[in-house]
């Protein structure tokens, strides 16, 4: 009678925790569909051609986000500009030159793992402080890409060294027993081999300059002119999103709102895509 | 004439020691077949004679080893020593390039750019590694795409790019099938009138039918070495007698 | 055969080693340098803001800012009520966000179709890389006036739609994470449970959740980094009054707030107010993955 009980009580457990994850995993993916759904279907109406090559004006119609554009374009360019090559190269020193477990590389990466884990508004202070006025780069994109480069730094060099670390080490052994110097080998064997991976971390990276806002704002302002060269100010796509939101009155800025959202998700979008590319490419190769 | 001379070689990793006290005269252009069980530090050994073990942590060597009369851990080019020792490995490792890219390596890591030399080395190599025939109209395909036993056919023609009086082998048909198999010990008897190689096997019927001089070592000990036909039919040592016979290994 | 002995020096005797290679002596020195970089960077945030923060702490004492409930520069700088909206938000979205992103991982790897496994995950990767300020911008048209319709207050801008935009934020990074470790499982842990009669069920509650629990940890550590980091999200949807929040439906503002909205215009002893604040939440970040370290170190048997 007892024993009946106690297997009648788990099977009613069973049960409830059986509808515990099922009701879970309808909220998240609610919820999510939600999100992307409510944003695209008010947005897409509004994207046009018009709206992506037009400058932006407070009232007029043809008000569109070019120059937004045009600032998260540089905005990734010189940020990866920078940080990719030292990313890569200290993957490269991590995991081709240093000694495994040495005092240099447990430094290196503790000082990577905080950079990491330091809040983006606090690389903004920072950056505010340190690249705006102490190097009286002012509000510029100069700025705010030096800032976003430490910014991504970390994720650079961890999924870069894992990249390297995933080439066989029967390539290194190939190259070095064929009389290769060090840097001819990991230059036309190690990094090609690796491409694929440090790719995609170069793409994830592109995701994370277009997705901050706080530190980037306090480093390269809001200007809504299209930046004339790197010390200009410019304003990202999300700072525009960020300020548009902060007036939301007419239904003309709504739709400015809605459309300059829609256009972040198909960036994201695009970017994922793209990595989920590679990822079968790898695949096959291998 | 010998190509390697060592002596009183003794290699520790970390406490590990791994090989004791080995003295071994490699003879030019002859199969030399390195022979013995798992462990007994026969790759090992293998490895010192190209610097390969440079590669691993920790590595501790005394003793010398003579190449040509010269001591390879003296004050030497080690890139230059394995241009002129060439390696094979146990799996094939060939590049993620196309199969003419993987013989070009070498040459090109050089500084080699002239196409029409290259051109010429690479159909050479092939050649000798008997495997141009198969390959010819496909240079520009990815070696990946080759089987296994071609693969290591071209490891072996990346190898011979470099022209080197030396090719180690470590164990290298044992990831291979018996037809692919047969293929390499067939080329190995061409490739012994042009180098001296040395095989670390794990087959004694390989080491039987390939080599000219057989080493037996145990448990990081060189136990015996001479004429192959000497170490399987009359084997001084027992413990040789034991492994040849198929008692233990 | 000729050709290859051209590119290099053939002789009977080897070159003797360069005694500085300097190409590669250059190459080496390069990427130790870049290495550098990282080192460099965290030194130099952790010395300026330390440098920039500490003049505040100093002047109007560390008690009277941590404990001091008035925001009022260039007076008072209390930022206690900053402290407890940063930690009533990141708790909230932790308490709403981390089971269901747990048990949504646990469908992900064990339950659910593959082709519906297939569907979701990507949609959840896509998530985690959707911008902050799409979130804050969803949960200001929807969350907020949500709020002010059900709770019938004048303004929804609240701790209360801060934490449901955070815990929404938040579930992609747990998700992910704890579905990888759950995957990364190996078979023995689930058969051995199976085979001894335990129901399925149960095997994932009493044998796997408990195995990948590091990984689990991690994920949630993350997710609760990113609440406690979140800024502009934030600013978007909780009405930011620097007073101490008297419940969940009243506004407040989080550290990271503080620092986003004063920023532009702080000077001096104001300005170093907002580097002391950003000194607390590196404290509390410290604090989180210490925690994380003990978690997962005690538990490493």
């Amino acid at each position: 009678m007892l024993q009946d009980k106690r297997i009648f009580n788990r099977d009613t457990q069973d049960k409830l925790l059986l509808a515990a994850i099922w009701g879970s995993a309808a909220i998240t993916i609610l919820f999510l569909l939600w999100v992307v759904w409510h944003i695209l279907s008010n947005g897409l109406a509004y994207v046009s051609w018009e709206f992506i090559t037009s400058a932006y004006t407070r009232i007029g119609e043809a008000s569109g986000i070019w120059a937004m554009i045009v600032s998260t374009i540089y905005m990734v360019g010189l940020s990866l500009g920078i940080a990719a090559p030292i990313g890569i190269m200290t993957a490269i020193y991590l995991t081709e030159y240093a000694k495994p477990g040495s005092k240099i590389v447990k430094t290196i990466r503790f000082c990577t793992e905080s950079l990491a884990g330091i809040p983006s508004i606090v690389y903004g202070l920072f950056g505010m402080t340190f690249f705006v006025t102490t190097l009286g780069l002012g509000f510029s994109i100069l700025a705010g890409s030096l800032t976003l480069a430490m910014l991504i730094l970390p994720v650079l060099i961890r999924t870069t060294e894992e990249a390297l670390l995933a080439v066989p080490m029967s390539y290194r052994e190939g190259g070095y027993a064929l009389g290769s110097s060090k840097i001819y080998t990991i230059y036309r064997l190690i990094l090609p081999s690796a491409m694929p991976g440090i790719v995609t971390s170069v793409i994830l990276s592109i995701g994370r300059v277009i997705g901050e806002s706080a530190p980037v704002f306090l480093t390269a302002g809001m200007v809504t002119q299209i930046p004339q060269s790197v010390l200009d100010s410019g304003r990202t796509l999300t700072v525009h999103l960020y300020k548009l939101t902060q007036e939301l009155f007419t239904q003309h800025e709504w739709d400015q709102a809605y459309a300059t959202a829609t256009v972040l998700i198909v960036l994201v979008l695009i970017l994922n895509l793209a990595t989920k590319f590679i990822a079968t490419r790898i695949n096959k190769a291998s | 004439m010998n190509k390697f001379e060592v002596s009183n070689l003794n290699l520790f990793y970390g406490d590990n020691h791994a090989l004791k006290d080995i003295s071994l005269k490699i003879p030019s252009r002859q199969v030399t077949a390195l022979i013995g069980p798992s462990g007994c530090g026969k790759s090992t050994l293998l490895r010192t004679l190209n610097r390969m073990n440079d590669l691993v942590e920790g590595v501790k060597i005394t003793g010398d080893v003579k190449f040509d009369g010269e001591d390879i851990y003296g004050n030497v080019d080690v890139k230059q020593l394995r241009m002129r020792v060439g390696m094979v490995f146990q799996k094939p490792n060939p590049f993620p390039m196309s199969i003419y890219e993987n013989v070009a390596f070498g040459l090109k890591a050089q500084g080699l750019k002239d196409k029409r030399k290259l051109d010429a080395v690479v159909e050479e190599s092939l050649r000798s590694a008997a495997l141009w025939d198969e390959v010819k109209d496909r240079l520009n395909s990815a070696a990946f795409g080759l089987s296994g036993g071609q693969q290591q056919r071209l490891c072996i023609a990346r190898a011979i790019s470099m022209q080197p009086e030396v090719i180690l082998m470590d164990e290298p048909t044992s990831a291979l099938d018996p037809i692919a198999t047969h293929k390499i010990e067939e080329l190995m008897d061409e490739l012994r009138k042009k180098f001296t190689i040395v095989i670390v096997t794990h087959s004694m019927n390989q080491a039987k039918r390939i080599s000219d001089k057989t080493a037996f070592f145990w448990m990081g000990k060189l136990i015996e070495h001479g004429e192959t036909s000497q170490v399987f039919n009359q084997p001084n040592d027992k413990r040789t007698q034991g492994y040849v016979s198929g008692e233990f290994g | 055969m000729n050709t290859a002995s051209k590119v290099r020096t053939t002789g009977l005797e080897l070159a003797p080693a360069k005694t500085y290679d300097w190409k590669e002596l250059l190459f080496h020195l390069l990427f130790l340098a870049s290495a550098m970089v990282g080192v460099v960077s965290v030194a130099t945030i952790g010395w300026f803001v330390f440098q920039e923060g500490l003049p505040a702490f100093s002047q109007a004492g560390v008690l009277d800012m941590v404990l001091g409930r008035e925001w009022l520069p260039p007076a008072l700088y209390g930022i206690l009520p900053m402290i407890v909206a940063t930690l009533i938000s990141t708790a909230g979205a932790v308490i709403i966000g981390v089971p269901i992103a747990i048990l949504t991982a646990v469908f992900l790897a064990e339950l659910a179709p593959r082709w519906l496994a297939n569907i979701v995950r990507p949609a959840v990767e896509l998530l985690a890389g959707i911008p902050s300020v799409v979130y804050g911008f969803f949960g200001l048209v929807i969350i907020v006036p949500t709020i002010e319709t059900l709770f019938n207050i004048p303004a929804g801008n609240t701790i209360l739609a801060g934490i449901i935009v955070l815990a929404i934020m938040i579930l992609p990074t747990v998700i992910t994470i704890s579905e990888t470790s759950l995957r990364a499982l190996p078979s023995v842990y689930k058969e051995g449970a199976l085979a001894l009669g335990a129901s399925h069920i149960y095997s994932i509650f009493k044998v796997l959740i408990p195995a990948a629990r590091s990984g689990i940890f991690t994920g949630v550590a993350l997710g609760i980094a990113r609440a406690i980091g979140e800024t502009m999200a934030i600013i978007m949807v909780m009405g930011n009054a620097p007073a101490m929040p008297g419940s969940l439906l009243e506004p407040a503002r989080t550290l990271t707030a503080n620092i986003a909205m004063e920023m532009s215009y702080a000077t001096g002893i104001h300005g170093s107010a907002l580097y002391s604040t950003g000194i607390v939440l590196l404290v509390f970040i410290v604090l989180l993955n210490a925690s994380l370290l003990y978690l997962n170190r005690k538990r490493s048997y």
